[in-house]
């Protein structure tokens, strides 16, 4: 319990941080929905006619025009990808930060396993990008409520469950890919996120290029796809938390065995 | 009990060594010294003794227990002070204090107050904003406030004024008489002279040369003063010779008859003959190709 803690004291800055420019633009955001509602028709023929462009981003499956389309087209790019490099930045730091810090020596001299201090930093990654994706969903209730909008409680707990488990896996993967490394990894970190970020945009706009749905965690947080089919897709779900969860086990059994520096 | 047992442990970084073959045996209780220039194998043999990193061959055994199976209860009992404390940012001293206490799961309140007070050191001041020395400190406290029963330190004194030095080996000298042993690997020869019973010396990864302190330095060398202009030629057993404004110095191996006779037949104005001290006889092993003196 002491190291978890001290984890999430360590992390507390960076988290309230990241909550709160991500909640802002969220607020933000949706304030402005109200202003662009009567133009919302225009505004949605105009984005279903922008050929590739239109496909990669949702918009044409996804009216606009309504609260939870806007939501998810506009807040989900910047709530999932925030809390991705949110998420990127937190697992890749989380066991290299030691190294790179020259504290692996004091903490590793107490007597802790290596697996027990590597599990109790995952917990403390998963637990901060827990919390920071259920700030953001608080902050995304309380725009709509602040709109005077009913707050669509499934559509909303959806996107959002969605952008936590985007989250998680990224963070998963980051978290493994932080045990092979003796400095610190952030431009791995934000390199990986936006990379499959773009893998998404990729896969959503060239049909020949939808193997990579299969790649990007991104995928299964496309809120046309959430929105029209009423949940999440496995197809896409369970690779990407077969890949955390893989790149977990490398990480652990390596962090095991590891030199430190 | 020994407190320390290597045999034959190997580490190679890739192709680079670390340290080859190395047999040293430190018993429970010892203040033991652990002697050797920078890239000799010391930190590499303190970390692998304490898992950071793993032997690439050979075994060790650190209060009796095995160094690649029993590493969570040999920490338990082990009290290690790096050559460089590094802490996390942001954190007060007493934060960092109660951190390795609570990484320990132990109270350790009432032994780190004590060790503060003898240190001199602020619990209230922040990690980030100390020197070097007040950062030792903190190491120190860390190292000994769960009363371990090996001490395992690398450098100690480095950044510490001699006040605290003092302070510091007073306090070693307490845990060492209370039973506990002290590891203290250190390129200050005159603290291993005075406070260790025992020292090893490393060189390339290997230990050379492993005894009592006063044996270490017991080599049979003479270091030899003389005020005057005495002809050295053809004398064997002289080496680092150095002229002075009014004479010699050299160290001397042999017998004394010759070195008397060519002395006397001299003209000398004063000679002096005594023990070299440690540092002189560690110098002689670092020397290239150097045998003990």
């Amino acid at each position: 319990m002491t190291l978890f803690c001290h984890e999430l004291r360590q992390g507390r800055l960076s988290l309230a941080v990241w909550t709160l420019c991500i909640g802002f633009f969220v607020l933000v955001c949706v304030l402005m929905y109200p202003e662009f509602e009567g133009q919302m028709e225009e505004m949605g023929a105009m984005f279903a006619s922008m050929g590739g462009f239109t496909a990669a981003f949702g918009m044409d499956r996804l009216n606009i025009g309504t609260l939870t389309g806007f939501y998810a087209i506009e807040c989900g790019s910047i709530i999932g990808l925030g809390g991705a490099f949110y998420a990127a930045l937190t697992g890749i730091s989380a066991l290299a930060k030691e190294e790179s810090g020259h504290t692996a020596e004091f903490l590793l001299t107490h007597p802790l396993s290596r697996g027990f201090a590597a599990g109790t930093k995952l917990a403390a990654v998963l637990v901060q990008v827990t919390v920071m994706d259920l700030a953001c969903f608080g902050f995304g209730v309380l725009s709509v409520l602040l709109v005077d909008h009913p707050v669509p409680w499934g559509d909303l707990g959806l996107l959002h469950a969605a952008y936590l488990l985007l989250h998680l896996e990224l963070a998963a993967l980051c978290f493994g890919f932080s045990a092979f490394r003796h400095s610190s990894g952030l431009g791995i970190g934000l390199g990986l996120a936006v990379s499959l970020y773009f893998a998404n945009l990729i896969a959503n706009a060239a049909p020949a290029a939808d193997w990579l749905n299969y790649i990007t965690p991104f995928a299964y947080t496309d809120g046309a796809d959430l929105l029209t089919e009423g949940g999440l897709d496995p197809a896409l779900v369970l690779p990407g938390m077969a890949y955390g969860i893989a790149a977990l086990v490398l990480g652990f059994l390596h962090y095991r065995r590891k030199d430190m520096r | 009990m020994q407190a320390i047992q290597t045999e034959n442990l190997t580490k190679f970084y890739g192709r680079a060594r670390g340290i080859e073959g190395l047999d040293l045996e430190v018993e429970a209780g010892e203040f033991f010294g652990f002697i050797g220039p920078n890239g000799a194998g010391k930190s590499t043999t303190i970390r692998t003794l304490l898992g950071l990193i793993a032997p690439t061959g050979g075994s060790a055994r650190v209060l009796g227990l095995d160094i690649r199976t029993r590493r969570q209860e040999i920490l338990r009992q082990v009290g290690y002070l790096p050559a460089e404390a590094f802490f996390y940012p942001g954190q007060r001293v007493r934060d960092v204090l109660r951190l390795s206490a609570g990484l320990r799961r132990k109270d350790c309140t009432a032994t780190a107050r004590e060790l503060c007070r003898r240190l001199q050191l602020d619990t209230s001041a922040r990690v980030d904003a100390l020197s070097f020395g007040n950062r030792k400190k903190v190491g120190i406290v860390c190292a000994l406030q769960h009363d371990p029963a090996l001490l395992i330190l690398d450098e100690p004194t480095g950044g510490l004024d001699p006040l605290m030095q003092r302070e510091f080996f007073s306090i070693l000298r307490e845990r060492n008489a209370a039973g506990a042993t002290v590891f203290l690997s250190s390129h200050i020869l005159s603290e291993v002279q005075r406070h260790c019973t025992r020292a090893g010396v490393i060189r390339d990864g290997r230990l050379i040369a492993c005894g009592k302190v006063e044996d270490l330095a017991d080599t049979g060398a003479r270091r030899v003063l003389v005020r005057g202009n005495p002809d050295l030629t053809g004398l064997p057993g002289v080496r680092g010779l150095e002229t002075l404004e009014d004479g010699v110095r050299f160290l001397y191996s042999g017998p004394m008859q010759p070195l008397l006779q060519t002395l006397a037949s001299a003209p000398v104005r004063d000679v002096q003959i005594t023990e070299p001290d440690l540092e002189e006889v560690f110098l002689h092993y670092y020397a290239e190709g150097g045998e003990p003196a």
